[in-house]
């Protein structure tokens, strides 16, 4: 088994597998994002349960971190490979005759999500620890309410955070138009089911990335 | 019609090549892309110059030897042929040609624009057989009960004549559309199953000592193959590899 893992065809696998696991982590990332547009409340305390809950913090959060680092590790090193196995380039090469260019692209488009994901990390991810492991701060309130969404809607009063946000999903949804059925592929799932598959890929790149830029865009204009 | 070409001029293997600029004339837009090849190098022999050495040898689409990248694509901008049936009515009077070998790592250029595809060959070595017994005790072939759909599928994947255009196209260099119909001919047919596992695990290995790339699934080798040889095949071969993983 661990020889299966280091042969090309495994190394599709695994970064197939961590990208279905990161795709099933926006459904729910996204789930939770979506009740700040009707419900203050139920996003709070989602979000709460989501920040202090042990089981998320200390048991599915190291997974997600692994799942997102091997993901980008292992498509740096593959793109490396690769580049290792052209040798001479073309001098001229139509790639637009038989490719998409997002097919093409996938280290561009994951570039630009990996600069996302840090500049969360720095904006959202390092203040949240802070508070909650070195200040101590478990309480989730701020001034007698809960401080999540009033924290959500000051972060995208600005417009450069927007702006970045919604091209960093533009770019996720292209990502996906490529990599959902990319994955399923690799996964070794063909034929008859390929067309349904095509379907849900394109509106699963287009809903998830289009929901989280309205999430943004709401809390811009609506406060 | 009147035609410039731009063609990759190498030495040898170790030279270091380059691109030069050639005009042939009156070109029929009946002639396939080789003849109008052979007429460039009967003018090269008329004036001294060294003949332009590229890959061919049936000239009806079936043999596998022609290559060159054309244009930027592989056999050249139509679709289902290969160079040989390529015909010079799909350009036009005064265009620019560039024609380029294969590129990989793993097809290294031998003499201008032919390379060496032994790769293939030592990757069929490692699995694309069956062991049969052939001394004239043959069963007859239709005694085996095999479904028409798996029969056409087999045959399809068995119609890869493994010229290349595959890794040459793949931004990736990789050989997994060959591999992968290769895997496929025989994981589709009863016959193929006794090896079934070691085949595609020892093929799949044989590719990656090659050198050849990672697929990313982009399909550019689907539209460019001369075979039409489908994508399927990779997903087949995926899972052929994963069920000998597992077993």
């Amino acid at each position: 088994m661990s020889g299966f893992f280091k042969s090309s065809i495994g190394r599709k696998v695994a970064m197939a597998l961590s990208a279905f696991f990161l795709m099933f982590f926006l459904i729910i990332h996204l789930a939770v994002n979506i009740t700040s547009l009707f419900s203050e409340d139920l996003f709070n305390e989602l979000s709460h349960f989501m920040g202090t809950n042990p089981l998320v913090q200390f048991g599915l959060q190291p997974v997600l971190i692994f799942g997102v680092v091997f993901h980008f590790v292992m498509g740096f090193v593959l793109e490396l490979k690769n580049k290792k196995a052209i040798g001479v380039k073309y001098a001229r090469n139509n790639g637009a005759a038989n490719s998409s260019w997002v097919s093409r692209n996938m280290i561009y488009s994951g570039l630009v999500i990996l600069a996302f994901i840090v500049l969360h990390f720095i904006d959202f991810w390092i203040p949240e620890l802070n508070t909650k492991y070195v200040i101590g701060d478990m309480s989730g309130m701020h001034h007698g309410n809960y401080r999540y969404f009033h924290e959500l809607v000051e972060k995208f009063h600005s417009p450069l955070r927007v702006g970045a946000y919604v091209v960093s999903f533009v770019l996720l949804g292209l990502h996906l138009a490529h990599g959902f059925t990319s994955a399923f592929q690799s996964m070794g799932v063909t034929a008859g089911r390929k067309k349904t598959l095509q379907q849900i890929g394109k509106a699963y790149s287009i809903i998830i990335p289009l929901a989280f830029i309205i999430i943004a865009v709401y809390h811009h204009f609506n406060h | 019609m009147n035609l410039t070409l731009k063609i990759w001029r190498q030495k040898d293997a170790s030279a270091k090549g380059q691109m030069v600029d050639y005009k042939v004339n009156d070109i029929s837009e009946h002639m396939s892309f080789l003849e109008m090849m052979d007429v460039l190098n009967e003018q090269l022999v008329n004036t001294g110059e060294e003949p332009v050495a590229f890959d061919h040898d049936c000239r009806e689409g079936i043999c596998g030897m022609c290559s060159l990248y054309i244009n930027g694509e592989a056999h050249g901008p139509d679709r289902g042929i290969t160079t040989c049936q390529l015909h010079m009515r799909m350009f036009k009077d005064g265009d620019t040609i560039t024609i380029e070998p294969w590129r990989a790592a793993a097809f290294p250029v031998i003499k201008d624009l032919v390379v060496d595809r032994m790769a293939f060959e030592r990757i069929q070595q490692a699995g694309g057989y069956i062991s049969v017994n052939t001394s004239g005790n043959t069963q007859d072939a239709n005694s085996l009960p095999i479904s028409k759909h798996a029969a056409d599928e087999a045959m399809d994947a068995a119609t890869c004549i493994g010229c290349g255009a595959c890794v040459a196209t793949c931004k990736n260099s990789s050989a997994m559309l060959f591999v992968g119909a290769k895997v496929s001919q025989y994981a589709l047919l009863p016959q193929g199953q006794v090896e079934a596992a070691d085949r595609v695990q020892n093929m799949v290995a044989q590719m990656d000592l090659e050198g050849f790339g990672n697929c990313t699934n982009t399909g550019a080798c689907e539209v460019e193959c001369p075979k039409g040889i489908s994508l399927d095949n990779i997903a087949r071969m995926n899972r052929e590899l994963m069920k000998a993983a597992i077993k």
